[in-house]
């Protein structure tokens, strides 16, 4: 039995198809919680895992497929929320694209997907959610940026300013939204074991493993618990806070 | 059954303290005493909640006077 209860409340896990985002959406289910889901197609994975998740933790899930940078679908994802629940409480903006290029072989295309994508998809979500739970003067928003977002990384000139934007934006959301009764956070992973790093060379991992103070890599479910804690009343009267889950990474 | 006018206005009067002689011609945005941007988004989550609806984000935008808001709101009257 989880020893927080959700039980009653609605979450939303943006790209919770996979690894971060799929953690956190069944951390959430184990707990009580409603949760949408959204990916970034319809794809039998999204659908699969939200049977998956309702029927293991018998709670009611959903899934919205879309891609987060269109401002038209963090809006459809909440009113998913609306017209299912009625309710918002936890809005975790999540989904994210990572690809690496050295200053002076970046391409504008990729400046436009990794911006759109984890700066533009969490402004939007942020919005978006923070309508629906003024009416219930409380919520929690949690927006996962990124240890290069904070100490930044060569090769990641790109992934690291989106990701700093994302800690901008909740700082200043903070502000805003804590009148309204929301909280608003941010976490940073270090180096977790998801798809998004199996592309890396197997010297780098070794370089980036050796970085790390706890000597091994973060889990999903290590980023999904700090999520629960801002998701939870443990974490009642915290906002504007960057939680860095890196197992003491130094970059 | 309530107007969509008498229920947009309730929620107006509410907000901004208005009497039921109000000139609503004059309620205009950021030039109506009191409706700033903050109001604003106060007086769509009501709207919102009187309405049991999710506006679109343009309407929000667009909602710059107490005449457009009955516009708008008119089509979210279920």
């Amino acid at each position: 039995m989880a020893d927080i209860d959700l039980s009653g409340r609605v979450a939303i896990v943006t790209g919770s198809s996979r690894g971060i985002g799929a953690a956190i959406a069944d951390k959430f289910a184990a707990c009580g919680a409603s949760v949408i889901l959204n990916g970034l197609q319809d794809s039998d994975r999204l659908q699969g895992h939200a049977a998956d998740l309702a029927s293991k933790y018998s709670v009611n899930v959903k899934a919205v497929a879309g891609d987060i940078a269109d401002a038209g679908v963090p809006q459809a994802i909440v009113k998913e929320a609306f017209s299912s629940f009625r309710r918002l409480d936890i809005m975790v903006n999540n989904a994210g694209v990572l690809r690496d290029s050295v200053i002076g072989m970046i391409q504008e295309d990729q400046i436009d997907e990794t911006l759109n994508v984890n700066l533009r998809g969490v402004l939007n979500g942020i919005q978006a959610a923070a309508r629906l739970m003024q009416r219930n003067k409380s919520g929690s928003i949690i927006n996962i940026s990124s240890i290069i977002g904070r100490v930044g990384n060569s090769g990641q000139l790109v992934y690291g300013a989106s990701k700093a934007g994302v800690i901008g934006a909740t700082l200043s959301a903070a502000k805003e939204l804590a009148p309204f009764g929301i909280r608003v956070n941010s976490i940073a992973p270090g180096y977790i074991e998801t798809d998004m790093i199996g592309q890396i060379p197997a010297d780098v991992h070794k370089e980036r493993l050796d970085s790390i103070a706890m000597q091994k890599i973060g889990k999903p479910e290590d980023v999904a618990d700090a999520a629960l804690f801002f998701a939870s009343d443990l974490s009642k009267y915290v906002t504007g806070q960057v939680l860095g889950v890196d197992g003491g990474m130094l970059i | 059954m309530d107007s969509v006018e008498s229920k947009v206005f309730s929620v107006f009067a509410s907000q901004l303290s208005l009497s039921d002689d109000v000139n609503r011609a004059e309620m205009k945005y950021n030039e109506f005493p009191g409706w700033d941007s903050v109001v604003h988004m106060t007086l769509i989550a009501e709207l919102e909640d009187v309405f049991d609806c999710m506006m679109d984000m343009q309407d929000i935008l667009d909602m710059s006077s107490f005449e457009k808001a009955v516009e708008i709101m008119t089509k979210y009257n279920g």
